[in-house]
Order: C-alpha cells, then sequence, then structure tokens
C-alpha cells in the first residue's frame, strides 16, 4: 500500500493513528458517553455524519481562502463551518427520523465542541489531501471514533460488576483502562507510517 | 444587566484560587483534557501550552465580559467562539513568530486552543456575568490552574519517559526510560496515577474529620 492510497489513509484514521487513543481528540465524549452501550452508538454514527459533511465543507472553504489569499481566517471559518454542518445535521435528522433525535438528545448539539472534528479539519489541511482522500480520511476518523467509544463502552459495562477500590471509582480507573486500549492500538503502529 | 447582584460580592483571594486548586479545570472538572494529554510529553511543551492557553483565557474572557451588555442571548455561544478563534489565530502566529521548536512541536494543537471547553466554559458561566477585572482574575486562576496541572503531567512523563527535565539528564547513564510515558498510553497512566493520589488524600481527609467528630462526640 503507497501512502496515498485511499485504504491506506481509511485504515491510518481508523486503528493505525485513532484519533482517540492515539491523538487525544474527542476525549470529552469518549469519557462522558461511554457508559452505555447504545447511547455510545449512537453518538458515535452522528459524529461520523458531522465528520463527513464538515471535512467537506472545510476541504471546499480551504479552496477558496487558499484562492483569495486569506488563510489566517481558516480557524475562524472552520469553526463557523462546523457550527453550520451540526446545525445542519440536526435539522435533517429532526426531519427525517424524530425517534432517533429524541434519542441523541443533548449530545448532538455537543458535538460543535467535539476537537476530533476541528482536528479533522485542520489535519487534513495539513496534509494536503485531495477531495478523495478528505472522503477516506474522514469516514475512517468517524469509524474510528465510533470503535473506540464502542470499546471503551463494552469495557465500561463490564466494570460496574467489578469490585475497584473505592478511591480509583470513576475517572481514575476510566483512564487506566482507556490507556491499556491505547496500549493495544499500539500494536497496529507497525502497519504504517503516520 | 447582570452587574447589578455581583457588585455586592467583592473580589477576594479566593476568585484567584479557585481555578488553581479547589476547581482545577483538569483534576477536577476533567475539561481541555485534549491538549493536557496530548501536548505534555516534555515539561517545555506543557509550559508553552499551558501558557498560550492563560492567554487565550484572560483576553477572551475581558472581550467577553466588556461585550456581555450587547451580545444577544441566542447568538452568545458562536460570538464566544469567534472571539477565541480570533485570539488563538493571535497565539497561533505569535507562537510561530518567537520559537518555531515550540511551534513545530505543538503542530495542530495551538489552532485546536479554540476547541478547550474551559475557555468556552469560563466565557460561558463566568466572564458574561461578572465585571471584567473579575473574570480576568478568575479566568488568570483557572489558566494557572490548568498550566499547573499541565506541568504535573508534562514533568512526569518527562522524567520517567526520556529520565530529563526540561532537557537536562536526571539520572546517569545506566537509566533505562520508560519509552512508554512519552507515547499515548503514557498520558492515560499518568492522569490516571494523578487522579487516585488526589482521590486518596482527599479520603484521608475526609476520614480525619470523622474521626475527629467522633472524638469530640465521645468526650462530649
Amino acid at each position: 500500500m503507497q501512502p496515498d492510497d485511499l485504504s491506506f489513509i481509511f485504515l491510518n484514521a481508523f486503528i493505525i493513528n485513532n484519533f482517540v487513543l492515539a491523538f487525544f481528540l474527542g476525549l470529552c465524549p469518549f469519557l462522558g458517553v461511554s457508559a452505555k452501550l447504545d447511547t455510545a452508538w449512537n453518538m458515535g454514527l452522528a459524529t461520523m455524519f458531522v465528520m463527513l459533511v464538515s471535512s467537506l465543507c472545510a476541504y471546499g472553504v480551504n479552496m477558496l481562502l487558499v484562492e483569495f489569499n486569506l488563510e489566517f481566517l481558516r480557524l475562524i471559518c472552520y469553526i463557523a463551518v462546523i457550527a453550520s454542518a451540526v446545525q445542519l445535521v440536526e435539522i435533517t435528522i429532526k426531519k427525517l427520523s424524530p425517534a432517533m433525535f429524541r434519542a441523541l438528545g443533548i449530545f448532538l448539539p455537543l458535538i460543535t465542541t467535539n476537537c476530533a472534528i476541528l482536528g479533522l479539519a485542520l489535519f487534513q489541511t495539513f496534509k494536503e489531501y485531495n477531495f478523495l482522500q478528505c472522503l477516506a480520511y474522514s469516514a475512517g476518523a468517524g469509524a474510528g471514533f465510533t470503535l473506540a467509544l464502542m470499546l471503551m463502552a463494552g469495557l465500561r459495562v463490564k466494570l460496574d460488576l467489578a469490585d475497584v477500590p473505592s478511591i480509583s471509582q470513576g475517572s481514575a480507573i476510566s483512564f487506566m483502562l482507556a490507556g491499556i486500549l491505547s496500549l493495544t492500538f499500539m500494536g497496529f503502529a507497525g502497519l504504517g507510517g503516520h | 444587566m447582570a452587574d447589578l447582584p455581583h457588585k455586592t460580592t467583592p473580589i477576594t483571594l479566593d476568585t484567584f484560587l479557585r481555578g488553581l486548586w479547589k476547581e482545577n479545570p483538569v483534576f477536577v472538572m476533567l475539561l481541555g483534557l485534549c491538549p493536557a494529554l496530548a501536548v505534555t510529553n516534555t515539561t517545555f511543551n506543557a509550559l508553552g501550552m499551558g501558557l498560550a492557553t492563560l492567554f487565550v483565557l484572560v483576553c477572551s474572557s475581558a472581550l467577553v465580559s466588556l461585550l456581555r451588555d450587547y451580545i444577544p442571548k441566542q447568538v452568545r455561544i458562536a460570538s464566544y467562539i469567534v472571539i477565541i478563534a480570533t485570539f488563538v489565530t493571535i497565539v497561533d502566529y505569535g507562537i510561530h513568530a518567537i520559537s518555531l521548536e515550540l511551534y513545530n512541536a505543538l503542530g495542530a494543537f495551538i489552532q485546536l486552543i479554540v476547541a478547550n471547553c474551559v475557555i468556552l466554559g469560563r466565557a460561558e458561566s463566568y466572564a458574561s456575568k461578572n465585571r471584567v477585572t473579575k473574570s480576568i482574575i478568575n479566568a488568570a486562576g483557572m489558566g494557572f490552574g490548568f498550566t499547573f496541572a499541565l506541568l504535573c503531567l508534562g514533568s512526569v512523563r518527562e522524567i520517567l519517559g526520556s529520565g530529563t527535565l526540561l532537557g537536562y539528564p536526571l539520572f546517569g547513564e545506566s537509566f533505562q526510560p520508560w519509552v512508554v510515558m512519552v507515547l499515548p498510553p503514557g498520558g492515560f497512566f499518568v492522569i490516571g496515577t494523578w487522579l487516585l493520589l488526589f482521590a486518596w488524600l482527599k479520603e484521608r481527609k475526609q476520614r480525619k474529620i470523622t474521626r475527629q467528630e467522633e472524638a469530640a462526640r465521645a468526650t462530649g
């Protein structure tokens, strides 16, 4: 596989350099929404969708900014694009499937402050990906986020039954778990570079 | 409009100290974890990141507090984000000009300060309701608390992971560095251990208080 291959870019963002476990992006929902499996799944899907939309919009916006020599406005534009993408997704889901809209609840608007999405837009700009590569990269990143969230949720469901010391209950043991998960994902590092 | 009820509460030392320890953004509120874990593989990076965040936090809190009567409630979050993004852009170009080494080490994480929930949280819950000086002092406390937490993580990771502190070797030649500590899993392990330590201290203090109460009840 070449580093520019679409399949490589997808795999890279999916497992080798997983956004949550290797770049620490999107940790707030990772720790906040991973208590139950079904909320984790819904959150993962919604994030993945916002990632796809905002990544494509960010690609277009960046092209415009480069065209007019306005790169210093990039950050402000990206944040605005992401906020609008989240709003768009919210309206679409509300129209198409009110049941899913109710299930996601407050998590939908909170996606705006998820740094994984802004991180994705910034990284794809630094790596100078073309349109298709951006698509593969954002799909991989979204799938990777969902995977990490589901794994963590599965572990924490088991953890509820475990008898851990009282001082390590809550966030401390979750961080330890995330560390072990991240250690496991380092095993994929041999598959490719950055 | 939000000025009146707060005019009576004076600025105390607590306004500053609260963010430093009692409501430490990283260790107590678990906010802003992305930069806290991602760039703390050396003490120098941790310090740079902490100070950059401190600057953005203080400036954006001041501006939000100044404009608090003029920003309509419906678009406040968007306005705060634009204000924060402006200061982050300034910091981004500033660091680029001052230290290219630091700029390359921190990479995209300087721009990701925008998505740091500590800053938006301060703007929403404090600066939009309080006077300018008070917001600045509170934001500075939070910023120093954040820097302190980053230094806690960064120094431990650097000492264990590469055997140095701020680049100076601490141990002899025979020291075998724990490479895992500078890699991503180390970040999770170190913050987990710090949280364990704080939880243990808190529980010990709690136990001491209950024992004193019991003793007082026994004598009284």
